[in-house]
This record gives C-alpha cells, sequence and structure tokens, in this order.
C-alpha cells in the first residue's frame, strides 16, 4: 500500500517537472522523426524485394520507429536519476522513509506517459505520410502499451546504471554503446526474412525486437493473439526484473557513500 | 512519543567507535565517538575534511560505518534505519530542494513521504512558508529561489514532519553573513520552542561558540575533546598572545628567549607566527616585547585575547584550524 501511495507522490513529482518543460517531449522526438522521413524516403523501394512481407515501407516503418523512440526514451531516463544526485534530491528522499521502489515506479509512470505523447505522435505522423493498418485503433492502442512495455525495463535498467556508475559521462556512453546496436539489430528497419542469419539470431533474443514484432502484428489484419501476448508477457517479466535490480541498485549507491 | 524515550535527561544521539575508510584507503573516521543529551543544540566542529559530514550520513542512515555503533531517538541506525528516519530531520550540506517544483510542492511532497495528508500537511506547509519567510515566494519553481531561500526552504523540509532530532550540516556555509545571522536566530528559536535536540556540524568557531551547548571538536576522523564552550576555554587558563613577527623566525633564539620568561606557558613558534598563553596577556605583553628586543627579533603585530575555540583547537588538535581547514582544500 506504502509502496502505490509513495509510487502516486513520485510520479505526480515527475510529471508536474514534465508539464513544466514540454519541449522535452518535442526535443526528445527530433530523432525518431528524422528516422522516420529519411529512412521512409531512403528505404522506400525495398518492400519491392522478393520476400518483403509487406507493400508499403512507411507503414512497416511507423510502428518500427514508435518501439524505437520508446527504446531510447527508457534508456535515458537514467540521466534524471544523476540531475537528482547531482542536485542532493536523492540523497534527501534516501534519508526519509519513502519506498526505496517508489522512486523508480515514479520515473517509470512519468516515462509511461511520455511514450504514450510520442508514440501518438509519431504515429500520426505515420499516418499523415500515407500509412494504414488493418489493425485500427485497437492495434494502435496495443502498439503503444508494447512501447511502454519496452521503455519500462529500459527505463529502469538505465536508472540502476546510473545508480551504480554515478556519473553523466559513463551513462551516456553505456546508453549510446546499448541502443543503436539494439535498434538495428532488430526489425526496426527491414524484414526479418532478408537480414542475415546472424543478426536474425540476435534479433530473436532483442527486447525491443519482440515489441516491433508483436506490435506490427496488431497492427495487421488478423493478428495472432497467442504471439503478441508471449512477446508482451515477456517485456513485462523483463520489466519486473529490471525494477528489481533498479531498487537494489540504492543499496549499492549508499554503500559508495 | 512513540519507541524511545526522550525526556531531558537522555540521550538523543550516540556515536561510539564509528570508523569510515573509503576507497583509495581514505580514512574519514578513525574511532569517532561522542554524545548528545536530548533538547540541546549540539556542535561537531572541525575544519573541512575532518570527517564531520561522514559522521552526519552515518547518523542519519544514508552511509553506514565499517564498524561501530550509532543510536538516534533511541533506535539503532544499522538495525533499525526505517524507524531512526520517522524521529529525524535532515538539511544536508548540499541543498536537496528540487527544481523544478515550487517551494510548497516541495514542502508538500516531503510531507507526503512521512505519512502526512489533507488539511494538516497544508496547514503545516503554508505555517513553514511564513514561518521561514517563504509565503510571498511559494508558488515559484524554486530554479528561481536565491541560495539563502533554498536553504530555508530545506530546513522548513527537514521540519515539515516535526522531527524529535534535527541534523544541520554546515548549514551556514556559503550564506551572507545577514543571512547567517538571520539563521542562527531560527535555530536556537526551535531549539528552545519545539525541544528539538539538533545537531549541527560547522567549521566556523564563531558559529559553535554562539548556538551549541556543547561542542565536540573532530580532527582527523577523531574527537579530540567534548564538552561546553565556555567549560573547554576555561580549562585553557588565561589569555592567548599571539605575536607576528616581521621575518621568520628560523634558528629557535626567539623560543629561548620566551621560554626564559615565567608569564609564558605553551610558547609554540611557527615560522612568523608565535603563540603562548598566560595568566593575564596585559602584563605579559610587555615583558615579551622585550624580551624580543633583547633578542634583536622584529615584531610586526600583537595580539591578546580571551581564549577562543581556536585556541581549543589549537591546543588539542595540535595544529591551527585555519592551516587544517586550508589544507583540506
Amino acid at each position: 500500500m506504502l509502496a502505490i501511495q509513495h509510487s502516486w507522490y513520485m510520479t505526480m513529482r515527475h510529471l508536474r517537472a514534465l508539464a513544466r518543460q514540454p519541449w522535452y517531449i518535442a526535443f526528445s522526438l527530433l530523432q525518431p522523426i528524422i528516422y522516420l522521413l529519411l529512412f521512409g524516403q531512403l528505404f522506400k523501394r525495398v518492400v519491392e524485394l522478393p520476400g518483403f512481407s509487406t507493400t508499403s515501407y512507411i507503414a512497416f516503418l511507423t510502428p518500427g520507429i514508435v518501439i524505437m523512440s520508446a527504446l531510447f526514451g527508457g534508456g535515458w531516463s537514467g540521466m534524471s536519476i544523476i540531475v537528482d544526485l547531482d542536485r542532493g534530491v536523492l540523497d534527501r528522499f534516501l534519508v526519509t522513509p519513502v519506498n526505496r521502489g517508489a522512486l523508480i515506479t515514479g520515473r517509470i509512470l512519468q516515462l509511461a506517459v511520455v511514450t504514450i505523447v510520442q508514440a501518438a505522435i509519431i504515429f500520426g505522423l505515420g499516418l499523415i505520410l500515407g500509412a494504414r493498418f488493418s489493425g485500427g485503433v485497437l492495434g494502435a492502442v496495443i502498439l503503444v502499451l508494447l512501447a511502454i512495455l519496452l521503455a519500462a525495463p529500459f527505463g529502469a535498467l538505465s536508472s540502476a546504471m546510473a545508480l551504480m556508475a554515478r556519473k553523466e559521462e559513463s551513462v551516456i556512453g553505456a546508453v549510446n554503446f546499448l541502443l543503436l546496436p539494439l535498434s538495428f539489430l532488430s526489425t526496426v528497419f527491414m524484414d526479418q526474412s532478408l537480414m542475415p542469419g546472424w543478426i536474425r539470431t540476435v534479433a530473436r533474443l532483442n527486447p525491443a525486437n519482440w515489441a516491433v514484432q508483436a506490435g506490427r502484428e496488431a497492427l495487421s489484419a488478423n493478428p495472432d493473439w497467442a504471439f503478441i501476448l508471449v512477446r508482451g508477457g515477456l517485456l513485462l517479466a523483463l520489466t519486473i526484473v529490471c525494477g528489481w535490480l533498479a531498487t537494489r541498485a540504492f543499496r549499492s549507491y549508499q554503500a559508495s557513500i | 512519543m512513540k519507541g524511545g524515550t526522550i525526556g531531558a535527561s537522555t540521550t538523543a544521539i550516540e556515536a561510539k567507535n564509528l570508523v569510515k575508510t573509503y576507497p583509495g584507503n581514505v580514512k574519514a573516521l578513525d574511532g569517532l565517538s561522542f554524545s548528545v543529551p536530548a533538547g540541546t543544540i549540539f556542535g561537531l566542529l572541525g575544519p573541512n575534511g575532518a570527517g564531520k559530514s561522514t559522521t552526519v550520513k552515518i547518523l542519519t542512515t544514508l552511509s553506514r560505518p565499517d564498524s561501530g555503533e550509532a543510536s538516534v531517538a533511541g533506535f539503532n541506525v544499522l538495525r533499525s534505519p526505517d524507524r531512526v528516519r520517522r524521529m529525524i530531520g535532515v538539511v544536508a550540506q548540499k541543498s536537496g530542494v528540487d527544481w523544478e517544483l515550487t517551494g510548497r510542492e516541495n514542502l508538500t511532497l516531503q510531507g507526503q513521504v512521512y505519512g502526512m495528508s489533507g488539511a494538516t500537511l497544508k496547514n503545516r506547509v503554508t505555517e513553514l512558508l511564513a514561518q521561514f519567510g517563504l509565503a510571498d515566494a511559494a508558488d515559484r519553481v524554486t530554479s528561481t529561489y536565491s541560495g539563502g531561500m533554498k536553504r530555508r526552504l530545506d530546513i522548513a523540509m527537514g521540519l515539515v514532519h516535526r522531527p524529535r532530532v534535527l541534523f544541520l550540516d554546515e548549514p551556514t556555509t556559503g550564506l551572507d553573513p545577514e543571512v547567517r545571522a538571520a539563521l542562527w536566530t531560527e535555530i536556537e528559536r526551535l531549539a528552545r520552542e519545539e525541544g528539538l535536540t539538533i545537531l549541527l556540524t560547522t567549521h566556523y568557531l564563531e558559529e559553535a561558540d554562539a548556538l551549541c551547548e556543547r561542542v565536540a571538536i573532530v580532527d582527523r576522523g577523531r574527537v579530540v575533546v567534548e564538552g561546553a564552550p565556555e567549560e573547554l576555554k576555561a580549562q585553557l587558563r588565561g589569555d592567548a598572545i599571539q605575536v607576528e613577527l616581521a621575518a621568520p623566525e628560523m634558528n629557535g633564539r626567539v623560543h629561548d628567549a620566551l621560554n626564559r620568561l615565567e608569564l609564558l606557558r605553551e610558547v609554540t613558534v611557527d615560522g612568523r607566527h608565535l603563540r603562548a598563553r598566560a595568566d593575564s596577556g596585559a602584563r605579559a605583553v610587555p615583558a615579551v616585547l622585550a624580551a624580543l628586543e633583547e633578542a634583536g627579533v622584529q615584531v610586526a603585530a600583537v595580539t591578546v585575547a580571551r581564549p577562543s575555540l581556536d585556541d581549543v583547537y589549537f591546543r588539542y588538535a595540535g595544529r591551527a584550524f585555519a592551516e587544517a581547514d586550508k589544507e583540506a582544500k
């Protein structure tokens, strides 16, 4: 009960901060939108390759970019822990009876709100650029849920990393090292059947790829619900593991001071 | 009161043999012990790097010692950190204000974390904002606050849940003299009217002297002496005489010349600085000057002072406070 109540207080804290700097969302959308516009144009004709599963590249790319932007949002969210550390806010909370898990959950729930807004904007832009989906509104909602379920574990992981590294540069380095490979070793930009074998193998273990594939499935005419449910379940399990890890990371931080 | 009993005669804070070593074999605490009677303002006084902040971090459950024991408000900080957290308010050396929230929001969230809510919390927040002169700025985002305003908000946040023990780690460092004086008044009022036990760390000797009923002087991770400032100064017996020489003393002739004077005790010479004690400074100075002149040493300045905490520090730590403070930086 206490955990839920404290998580709510912390979520409100982060949402207030977000409401006061809404340009943060616009800024974070810059990269995904450039990908959507440029790659959408650049690779427009890859769908003509034999074996590509769809006929519209923008319809293929849009859910991919929604997921990719969620991955980046999650990956960078640990930076807010560094800010709290530098400003002494975290130390102040750690000497109160605040629930440690709530300090992570609050960030994840803010991240969920950011992800919803970003996904809606990217998805809308995709529609303007001519993407059409048979899955309709339900498919879009499921895509957004999957985006949240991807942002959450990476958000927690990034927070854990921030608590252990405690330095901006280390977090930036680690996150950069992780995010781009995870985006490219997935079906965000390219159909699975046209990937080299080794990338296909790696992609199978890539949570970002679980989210992209399940999202495309949800937007298709006849979704394979079992497929979506299993991927969603895996992401949820990953969220729980990473959330636990991040909560434990407070001990590692406190042991270092 | 829940849990431990704190009456006028009991102990609010007890630290026993705290040892803490940081990576790189930096010994921050080297067997530090002291105890604070409930309802008093207690000062941990020492130069930068003496181990004051580390002590506060351990007592407030933020950090853990390598060895040693401590209890606050009757609870063991290692075994029952959650109970301790409910009893204490903490104002860290570095401000903990959330820049993206307003003053009121900062205070409200702080209260919520302690389980306060509704009208009780709302009234408490309004009361504290007024008390700390932040009522007009209450609904402004704190990134617009001055350093002094942030400091006052920090203290208000440490008090929102009416703690039994308040920790103030270097509360006035970096503040203007007027702001500092106003804070001193406020800290004294809190101890007097709210019956709080306050542990305050400082590297300002005059702050410890003005505010604290008892002080522990900390040097290199240990308490070198503990007592009431008056008592510590009285133990020194007599006035401090400081002479500044025109040129650094090299060959010990100053020391020899002064050691022959029976009026003087504890003569030390360090470069151009000469210190000594005498029962009556006014009577000793002419003799000192005569002896120096006879030895052919030129004098740049002479001061005589009633014993200060500076002298107490010098006596027990074996070096001048200002020097130790600079050394650490």
